[in-house]
């Protein structure tokens, strides 16, 4: 893992960055632009493995990263006893039957000859199918959810450490990919954007109506931290003295202390992957994923698996997106359906990847530090600047109010900017592939 | 994966988001003006060199040129730039060197589509007609630039291949191979151009269907039409051909009247088996 | 009898006319999203933007008229400025493709890296949405609301059920009826229309054949704004207008191209009818449809809805599924103008 004085300098120019923010806007800001801005960089590693390494257009990124955050709160939250004992079963039962269907239903496909019996027999199914689940499904939901719906009304997780959701979120993308991929690469042609295109909406869908599983918009707030709490912190005195020695005041070294410790497990994390990114893409399975985007004619005539290959590679950087997806539950302690947004998680990773420098890992993990702390930095250059602009205009005037209030929305604006100056005077990123 | 890193689509053929059918291949090229040259041949395409995009050169100072009312064959073996020869005088490729002239004019800025209205007619080797739309249709696409009536020239391609009167209201990608070419043909000649050039006509028809178009062909160019025509068929194509050039890597290796080229021992030898 | 009149009463005001009208608008979008496709080869992200984009310029000017006191009668006013709304943003799209598509096309470039343009395009023209209308709620109909209220449709015939028609639910079908036939008749009868076809059958034979490839391009893009703000504005009419309404239309109106078989016109408008009907048919509660047919006794319990409203993308997710197992191109086969 070596780098070109050039890349070393465009890291250090985004060092540089967020030293300037840290000194400028104070450095709890700074730090949690930087823990954001590393789980973005997970994210833009995910996306660059399916697009970079096998041209695979994903526009389903928030469905992922949604399932991801949902295994926080499947594998850490406090089991809700009533609940299960409610509907818990039932619900159990209902899922699994709905499962059955499926797999009878794929079964009867495979085993009975093509023709009309065997089209009805297939809807047959799905329709009984469908309406015993319904019958078994729907009450445990019902109970499920009249269980003291203030605070719980679901069922809860599993309450084991947080941590363990990350690797179980990842499991929890991939095997969506995997449905995905299967599908989508399955078909004559490839239809692999819309499919996830579709899939993302119905998976945040899923997430903000199924109250039994993630309370829907409810929210699940307090998911269980890797790292102490602040107040925590604040009352124990070994870290007061500690803090005292070094002339900090204890409520800001406490909020410190708890962003550096999440940073380090974030960077821990990204490295990990980072490292095992380069070792795929310098591996003999890695030359083959190239070899397969660069000419697929060609490798598919030279016997290579073309769509078991595209298959493998969706479901690897699905799960990534997956584990970035727990990570963000974990750091923000709270599952928010309704704040996934197609623009926000997957075009903006989209634009990461694409600054960064498609097929580079490199430049993905910089593509989504730099446009996350865009992203975050716009707002304010943008109020400063609807300042300066209608500093002369008189107080209260429409346009100076309104200026002011769509100074919020320069944001998109600014990052479309970018990606069409990228595409257009750098198409191959800041770091190119080569 | 190409030089250009906006031609690199990283291998995805995504069919919901991409439509590679009917793209084009000819590159884009800045629209230049024609200026009047000398006196000379109709149309020559002189000293040509270049390739396409960056790439290396495959044509290599090649000159072609044809007289008023004749028909000029271009052969050579497999490779030997013919096709490349053809598009380049049609200005589909960027030459670095050599020029074109028409009637007159040097036109060797002007783009292809530019050309047409020089009386030009190109009738590409595959993907020639337009598959989605009518017989009709393709003869009127034909006559795009023409703002007179174009009926009675349609008469006249439909005097040409009767078989097209037919078939005018069907698409016409259901047609067969032989029926293609007709298509191909008579849109081309719909521009009523001056000078007729076709790219391997008879690629992939029957030895019957093959003299027939050859029959036609001849038609064309006793009704005043140049033609220019690059051909696999080297022997019967030498036959009806004003003049022959023979192509090898790039370059002339000989250019004779049809009848020469068929007596000269040497191109006998190389070029049509003895 | 009256049973099954007043069962089919509640199935036409409920699922059966706001799906035509839902249907007629999804229909539009996507047939701006199959030409873009067919054309300039991509699909295009930004198209529900390009809606939004449009709906607002004709809101702006909407509000100018009914500020200085111009109406239409009956109709709603909007109606009055979508011609010119869609002039702005035929001039907007223009400038788009003069500053940013065009470079791509002289380069050949690769249909995905328009896509991912395209990604650009729609950032940038939702930004612009929000920055000057804002991200609020705006209703801008006018005029009569309806053209038969459900009370007076329920004296008319006597029945127990009744049958409300909005204005801006006939005004959609209709006004979505005259694009599609004009459209159809300057595809199939002009010479421009025929350009263009030839242009999406065959790019090179149509340089060949001296058709103007950035005339082409530029016809298309007026004849997309014309398409994008006309649907938008019957959305806006029928609902709502809210910039991020508009973006989500993305995936229903991608969804019936598709379906219909990306590139052919007549499946964009089929796919948006099939959509637009099966997520209404799917969501919709026929608890009330039954209770007219079936005796008090043998009434299920519960609402009879399949699923819930909550999954409405789901239906067009899963109806695009389904037909593109069984026809790999669309129902009407696809890739060509």
């Amino acid at each position: 893992m070596t780098l070109p004085i050039r890349n070393l300098v465009l890291f250090g120019l985004m060092a540089l960055l967020i030293l300037i923010t840290g000194v400028v806007q104070g450095w709890t800001l700074a730090l949690t632009i930087v823990n954001m801005g590393l789980i973005s960089a997970i994210m833009a590693l995910g996306v660059n493995l399916q697009w970079g390494f096998a041209g695979l257009f994903n526009v389903g990124v928030m469905g992922f990263v949604a399932l991801g955050a949902l295994g926080a709160v499947l594998v850490s939250m406090p089991p809700t006893t009533a609940a299960w004992e409610a509907g818990g079963v039932r619900v159990l039962l209902g899922l699994a039957m709905g499962a059955a269907t499926i797999v009878a239903a794929v079964q009867v496909h495979k085993r009975m000859a093509p023709g009309r019996t065997r089209t009805i027999v297939i809807i047959a199914v799905l329709v009984v199918g469908f309406f015993l689940y319904r019958a078994v499904f729907d009450p445990g939901a019902a109970a499920v959810e009249a269980v003291n719906p203030t605070l719980t009304g679901y069922l809860g997780g599993l309450g084991l450490p947080v941590i363990l959701s990350w690797p179980v979120g990842g499991l929890l993308a991939a095997g969506a990919g995997w449905v995905i991929g299967k599908t989508a690469l399955g078909l004559r042609s490839d239809y692999l954007a819309i499919a996830t295109l579709g899939i993302a909406e119905i998976i945040i869908a899923v997430l903000k109506h199924e109250e039994w599983m993630s309370r829907g918009v409810r929210n699940v707030s307090g998911i269980p931290r890797p790292v102490p709490l602040e107040v925590d912190l604040q009352r124990d005195p070994d870290f007061l003295e500690r803090a005292a020695s070094l002339g900090l005041d204890p409520i800001f070294a406490s909020t410190l202390t708890v962003r550096l410790a999440y940073m380090a497990l974030f960077a821990i994390v990204l490295l990990v992957l980072l490292w095992l990114a380069q070792k795929a893409l310098n591996s003999p399975w890695g030359r083959m994923m190239r070899a397969i985007r660069d000419n697929e004619v060609a490798a598919e005539a030279m016997g290579k698996d073309v769509k078991g290959r595209h298959l493998q590679i969706f479901i690897l950087g699905s799960a990534i997106c997956g584990m970035a997806g727990a990570m963000m539950a974990t750091l923000e302690g709270q599952l928010t359906p309704s704040s996934y947004l197609p623009l926000r998680f997957t075009f903006l990773v989209w634009v990461m990847v694409i600054v960064g420098g498609s097929g580079n890992n490199f430049g993905a993990v910089l593509g989504g530090m730099l446009i996350w702390w865009l992203w975050v930095m716009v707002e304010p250059i943008g109020l400063w600047l609807m300042t300066v602009i209608t500093a002369g205009m008189p107080d209260g005037s429409w346009l100076k109010l309104h200026l002011t209030d769509a100074a919020a929305h320069m944001r998109l604006f600014t990052m479309g900017m970018i990606l069409l100056l990228v595409l257009r005077f750098s198409p191959r990123g800041l770091i190119p592939e080569k | 994966m190409s030089d250009n890193p906006y031609q690199d689509g990283r291998g995805n053929k995504d069919a919901s988001i991409t439509n590679r059918a009917g793209m084009g291949q000819i590159e884009y090229r800045p629209e230049g003006e024609a200026r009047p040259a000398g006196p000379g041949p109709f149309l020559i395409g002189e000293a040509m060199t270049g390739g396409y995009g960056t790439g290396a050169n495959i044509l290599n100072d090649c000159t072609i040129s044809v007289e008023k009312g004749e028909i000029a064959v271009i052969v050579g073996p497999n490779g030997a730039g013919k096709s490349t020869a053809m598009k380049a005088i049609f200005g589909m490729l960027n030459l670095r060197g050599g020029s074109v002239r028409i009637d007159g004019e040097d036109i060797t800025a002007l783009s292809p589509q530019a050309r047409v209205p020089k009386g030009m007619a190109f009738v590409p080797q595959t993907s020639n007609i337009f598959t989605s739309m009518t017989v009709e249709e393709n003869l009127e696409m034909g006559a795009f630039l023409r703002r007179d009536d174009i009926s009675t020239t349609m008469e006249q391609v439909y005097g040409l291949f009767p078989i097209l009167r037919d078939k005018r209201q069907q698409a016409a990608g259901e047609l067969s191979g032989g029926q293609r070419q007709q298509v191909a043909v008579g849109r081309a000649l719909m521009t009523q151009p001056k000078v007729l050039m076709l790219d391997e006509p008879t690629a992939g028809v029957s030895p019957i269907v093959m003299d027939e178009l050859f029959d036609r062909i001849i038609e064309v160019a006793r009704a005043g039409i140049t033609i220019l025509m690059v051909e696999q068929n080297a022997r019967q194509a030498l036959e009806i051909a004003d003049k022959g050039y023979v192509l090898v890597q790039g370059a002339n290796a000989f250019t004779g009247t049809g009848a020469e080229l068929l007596a000269d021992p040497e191109v006998r030898r190389t070029f049509l088996g003895g | 009898m009256v049973g099954f009149l007043n069962a089919l009463v509640v199935f036409l005001n409920f699922v059966f006319v706001p799906a035509l009208a839902y249907g007629s608008q999804l229909a539009l979008g996507a047939l701006g999203v199959t030409l873009i496709y067919g054309i300039l080869r991509f699909s295009n992200f930004a198209h529900g933007d390009t809606m939004a984009f449009g709906t607002m310029v004709t809101i702006l000017i909407t509000w100018w008229m009914q500020g200085v006191g111009i109406s239409f009668g009956f109709l709603p006013t909007a109606l009055l400025a979508l011609p010119f709304g869609i002039v702005i943003t035929g001039l907007a799209l223009l400038g788009t493709d003069r500053g940013v598509y065009r470079f791509y096309r002289q380069q050949k470039a690769d249909p995905v890296i328009l896509v991912i343009v395209s990604m650009g395009v729609m950032f940038i023209m939702n930004g612009v949405v929000r920055f000057v209308i804002g991200v609020d709620d705006i209703n801008f109909a006018d005029g009569t609301r309806f053209i038969i209220t459900a009370r007076e449709f329920q004296e008319l015939t006597g029945l127990q059920e009744g049958l409300a028609l909005r204005t801006t639910q006939v005004l959609t079908v209709v006004t979505a009826a005259i694009a599609v036939a004009l459209l159809f008749w300057f595809l199939n009868k002009t010479r421009t229309g025929k350009s263009m076809r030839a242009f999406s059958d065959n790019e090179a034979l149509a340089l060949l054949s001296g058709i103007n490839p950035e005339r082409v391009v530029a016809v298309t893009w007026l004849i997309v704004a014309a398409l994008a703000t006309t649907a938008g504005v019957l959305y806006g009419l029928d609902k709502s207008f809210k910039a991020f309404t508009y973006f989500q239309l993305l995936l229903p109106i991608f969804a019936a191209a598709i379906v219909g078989g990306l590139g052919n016109p007549l499946g964009a408008i089929v796919g948006g009818f099939v959509v637009a009907f099966s997520e209404v048919m799917v969501t919709y509660p026929w608890r009330r449809v039954l209770s007219h047919l079936l005796p008090e006794e043998r009434m299920p319990d519960g609402l009879v809805q399949l699923i819930s409203t909550d999954y409405k993308f789901a239906v067009s997710f899963i109806i695009l599924i389904i037909v593109l197992l069984f026809r790999p191109t669309g129902l009407f086969k696809g890739k060509s103008v």
